[in-house]
């Protein structure tokens, strides 16, 4: 970690400076993230120590209750390390989460599964295979001792029905369904106990297109049925667009540009969203494919650019993006952050 | 490819399409339900030659076991100084009295034979039990966990892995005594380390697999997660694993009675009829021929019956 | 004449519930210096196909034939030798995850080297000549120090340019891309396909490009070959086969992906309804009949393969009397 943003850092001040707006809303978001950082200690030994490898760092984020919100960026910019924060799953190094209003930090796991649910991305390595559907779907209302087995079961196949799996689904084995069903079943595992978050870590990319659009139209579906908070992470940019309200854009551990969906696809700011936004292939023939004007020097994560992180592979850089990085910081519209000094 | 395997076919349809036994056209539409699960199993089960091999001899191992005296013509300790080393059947000289003949006692070897199964298998299944536990417990709690527990258990590991078995054994056993329930004992504290191998790699690949995350935000217990989760996912390494520390403490425990130092006399130990023929075994070679015999069928059996298991408990794949 | 001429390929793969027919009976041509995109959905058979041209294909996997011809070479008939002359030399493969495909244990110029030493193309000077220049035509900096370092110094991105670079050492007619962008992040790809389609139109190769993305096919086919259930179910030019497609697999598929500026938001995408059939054991039938909005009696019958006007063809019994007025296949504007 550079002494720079050590001192640019809030370290998990309750209000980071650059918060979007809402945050005078009476009402808290459903999920709001504070400084949120993750750091992992690299080749280490029992008497040598490791480099840090910033995973994820100084995330601010809120996402208001019934909405999506995007998350992409590229394999390795943190993002899953950020779900995984999220889902109680490892713990951050710095900063807060905040559900419903309420530090996640210290909380027990078990209060956090009611609120925060995951969809993950491999319905194939997402349930267990030894297991009959009805007990993996069940698992959560098993573990969290709710009703009787006979309410537990009814409620299992009420699931199973809402997600449009076949009744005798409940008594098959994953190895037994389609990647889109064994989706469906990860869907109903996630929703049974009601959650008000569903983290969706690229929930359709391992399935083929014409499965992808039935699970997507699931994960809306249900959203207006149950007001659900959707944390979406993806890499389709055209998937992204049709899903999210909000969306924030990772690049190396950091947020550099978030807004709504009108404002990053209609006016991105930052060159990263530029280039991600101009290398999306849509199915319009004649068009080719389009020069992104990227450079090719990938960044080690675990010993990131001084500056702006992104400047080795911008066309815009210029002297001072070698040296300092640029904060995110409101741009423009209000709600509309971008990390770029040329924004 | 080979030249024989791109043939010229015609547009008709291949006569390949008439192999396999699903050849009635398929109504599209439905998605194909998988056949019964036991129609599925037998198919399985007799489909693998290996299995249903070490499966049979398994079997009648175990039957002979528990009838042992119901089969056995004599009483396997009664000595009949009489009639001492009388070969077995094919032998000019045999009786149907002693089919298989009998020892230096003149104990009938048939009957010994029948009842020293009871004796390799009992040590076999309980010395690869208490092994099992302590290994697969080991090799699950660091492969789960990693970090220091990993390395403290990995060392112990490496520390069991540089002890040669036999000689500790020795070691132990001229300590304590040889008795059935030391070589039970002995047997099942030296031969974890494979469990521990298997189980600490199969659940370094699970801990990350997504469905134990899924348990994990759930606020599933660490303990749940590792006997309900975990576990059910390593049977099928551990079965084979089983087999063969069963195979190979029965090959121990008759290593330990031949040096004198396992199961002691009168017991029938194979082990134990081999070290007593061993004076004669120029002469009358079937003294140490039958037990030896006896013991290679049973290893072999429990070895197949574990590797046709291990095919058999594959989970239903990715297709 | 066409590079490479293929006349009812069939693959079969005996599985434990009977013989999954994975390629039933599939033509395609590539002309020299032409980009064919094969495209559809898992377990259609389109990596089966590219295996079986390469030979790759799993030892108990039977391949049969009507015409398999290479340049004039007919490829069933020739010989082993021939075979593994052409296929290292004249066809080269690119596969789906640089980081299996590279040897971990050899340098890149080692690998990169071996095909043109093994078939004698020059001496061990002119081969490292040429991996530098290529490895410098593909992007890549400080290509001779690259020569020594191994696949692993390598990011998936660098990786990928190094197979290009590989697949073209010994110049071949045919390059065979199965998925070769589709683990990479979407900046990457872009910058990848870029650089594959400029160095096949520079180098006239030819190219059969794998791949499941509807939109990459758009961007860097001439022609498109669209597979269904072990078969090929439409095949066009590019620009004719998104202006009109004409079968309902492939106007559904079309209307699966929402596009930008005429999917609303957040509205109920359009999606295939099913699951692709199983090709295990006899099928018979239009194998998209169980799917299809349009199904009539007469599916239960096989489709022949319809002549459509463009060079434009597609196996539905109805393709040439169904009007383009679908909703969504406005998609070509």
């Amino acid at each position: 970690m550079s002494a720079l943003s050590r001192i640019v850092s809030p370290a998990a001040s309750p209000s980071p400076p650059s918060a979007p707006p809402e945050a005078t809303n009476r009402q808290p978001p459903a999920l709001e993230l504070c400084g949120l950082s993750k750091h992992f200690t690299l080749g280490g030994g029992l008497f040598k120590r490791g480099r840090t490898l910033g995973a994820v760092n100084e995330v601010s984020l809120r996402i208001p209750r019934g909405q999506v919100m995007g998350l992409v960026g590229e394999s390795g910019c943190g993002k899953s390390t950020l779900a995984k924060m999220l889902l109680g799953l490892t713990t951050p190094t710095d900063g807060d989460v905040l559900v419903d209003g309420k530090p996640l930090r210290g909380a027990d796991q078990k209060a956090l599964a009611r609120h925060i649910q995951p969809i993950f991305q491999d319905p194939y390595s997402s349930l267990n295979p030894r297991k009959r559907i009805e007990q993996i779907v069940g698992l959560p209302l098993a573990i969290h001792g709710l009703g009787s087995p006979r309410e537990r079961s009814t409620r299992v196949a009420d699931m199973l029905d809402l997600v449009g799996l076949p009744k005798r689904a409940a008594q098959q084995t994953p190895g037994q369904l389609s990647g889109g069903q064994r989706q469906r079943v990860a869907i109903a595992r996630a929703l049974i106990m009601r959650p008000g978050i569903v983290i969706c870590d690229e929930p359709t990319s391992a399935l083929d297109v014409s499965v992808q659009a039935q699970i997507l139209n699931l994960l809306l579906d249900l959203k207006r049925e149950f007001g659900l908070t959707y944390l979406f992470i993806s890499h389709d940019l055209a998937v992204v667009e049709h899903l999210v309200d909000r969306l924030a854009v990772m690049y190396l551990g950091r947020i550099v540009e978030e807004g709504t969906r009108e404002q990053i696809f209609g006016n991105p700011r930052h060159p990263y969203t530029q280039a991600l936004l101009a290398s999306a292939l849509t199915p319009e023939p004649g068009l080719g494919v389009p020069d992104i004007g990227l450079n090719d020097a990938m960044p080690d994560p675990s010993n990131p650019p001084p500056g702006c992180p992104f400047h080795p592979r911008c066309p815009k850089a210029e002297a001072t993006c070698l040296e300092t990085r640029p904060r995110l910081e409101d741009v423009g519209t209000p709600g509309s952050r971008v990390a770029c000094h040329f924004a | 490819m080979t030249a024989s395997n791109v043939s010229s076919a015609g547009p008709s349809v291949p006569s390949s399409s008439a192999t396999g036994p699903n050849t009635k056209p398929m109504a599209l539409g439905e998605i194909p339900l998988p056949a019964p699960v036991w129609s599925r199993l037998t198919r399985r089960l007799f489909g693998h030659r290996g299995l249903t091999i070490g499966l049979c001899l398994v079997a009648l191992a175990v039957l002979i076991a528990i009838f042992a005296p119901l089969l056995a013509p004599h009483d396997p300790y009664f000595q009949d100084i009489a009639n001492r080393m009388v070969p077995p059947i094919w032998h000019d000289k045999g009786t149907w009295e002693h089919v298989l003949g009998t020892d230096k006692l003149g104990r009938d070897y048939l009957s010994r034979l029948l009842y020293g199964t009871r004796i390799s298998l009992t040590i076999g299944l309980i010395a690869a039990l208490i092994s099992g536990v302590i290994g697969t417990t080991l090799g699950v709690l660091a492969g789960y966990f990693g970090g220091r527990v990993d390395a403290v258990i990995s060392y112990v590991i490496t520390t069991r892995l540089a002890m040669p078995v036999v000689l500790v054994a020795l070691a132990l056993a001229s300590l304590t005594g040889g008795s059935l329930v030391t070589v039970i004992v002995l047997l099942g504290l030296l031969l974890w380390d494979r469990f521990a191998v298997v189980s600490r790699s199969v659940t370094q690949q699970l801990r990350d697999a997504e469905y134990i995350y899924a348990a994990r935000t759930l606020g599933c217990s660490r303990a749940y997660i590792l006997v309900r989760e975990i576990l059910p996912n390593i049977t099928g390494a551990l079965i084979v694993v089983i087999t063969l520390e069963m195979a190979h403490a029965i090959l121990l425990e008759a290593t330990l009675s031949f040096l004198g130092m396992g199961v002691q006399p009168p017991l029938p130990s194979w082990g134990l009829m081999v070290a007593e023929g061993k004076a004669y075994m120029f002469f009358q070679p079937w003294v140490i021929v039958i037990p030896g015999v006896a013991l290679f069928l049973l290893v072999l059996a429990i070895n197949l019956l574990g590797d046709g298991l291990r095919d058999l408990n594959a989970p239903g794949g990715r297709n | 004449m066409s590079l490479l001429e293929v006349k009812d390929l069939r693959v079969d793969l005996p599985v434990e519930a009977g013989m999954l027919h994975a390629v039933r009976g599939i033509d395609f041509s590539v002309d020299r210096g032409e980009m064919l995109c094969l495209v559809g959905e898992s377990g259609c058979g389109k990596s089966m196909t590219s295996l079986a041209l390469m030979g790759l294909l799993p030892r108990r996997a039977r391949l049969t034939a009507g015409r398999l011809d290479f340049d004039g070479t007919d490829l069933t008939a020739a010989s082993e030798r021939q075979r593994s002359h052409l296929r290292g030399r004249r066809i080269a493969m690119i596969f789906q995850e640089p980081m299996t495909a590279l040897n971990p244990a050899y340098t890149l110029g080692n690998q990169l080297c071996e095909a043109y030493l093994r078939h004698k193309l020059g001496n061990r000077r002119a081969a490292r000549a040429r991996a530098i220049h290529l490895l410098e035509r593909v992007g890549i900096s400080a290509a001779a120090e690259r020569l020594n370092q191994y696949p692993h110094q390598l990011s998936g991105g660098l990786r990928q340019r190094v197979m290009i670079a590989m697949a073209l050492m010994c110049e071949p007619d045919l390059i065979i891309a199965d998925e070769p962008t589709t683990a990479l992040d979407v900046t990457i790809q872009a910058q990848i396909l870029r650089l594959l389609r400029e160095l096949q139109q520079e180098f006239g190769t030819a190219v059969i490009f794998i791949t499941h993305d509807l939109g990459v096919v758009a961007r860097i086919a001439d022609r498109v070959a669209v597979m269904y259930a072990g078969e090929v179910i439409e095949a066009a030019p590019t620009a004719a086969l998104y202006a009109n497609p004409s079968h309902p697999y492939t106007r559904g598929l079309l209307s699966c992906i929402p596009a930008p500026g005429k999917t609303p938001p957040g509205s109920r995408l359009q999606a295939i309804p099913g699951v692709v059939p199983s090709l295990v054991g006899h099928v018979e039938g239009c194998a998209f009949r169980n799917r299809c909005p349009q199904a009539q009696m007469t599916c239960e019958q096989t489709p022949p393969m319809q002549a459509l006007p463009d060079d434009h063809r597609a196996r539905c019994h109805f393709a040439d009397r169904l009007a383009p007025a679908v909703p969504q296949a406005e998609m070509s504007s």
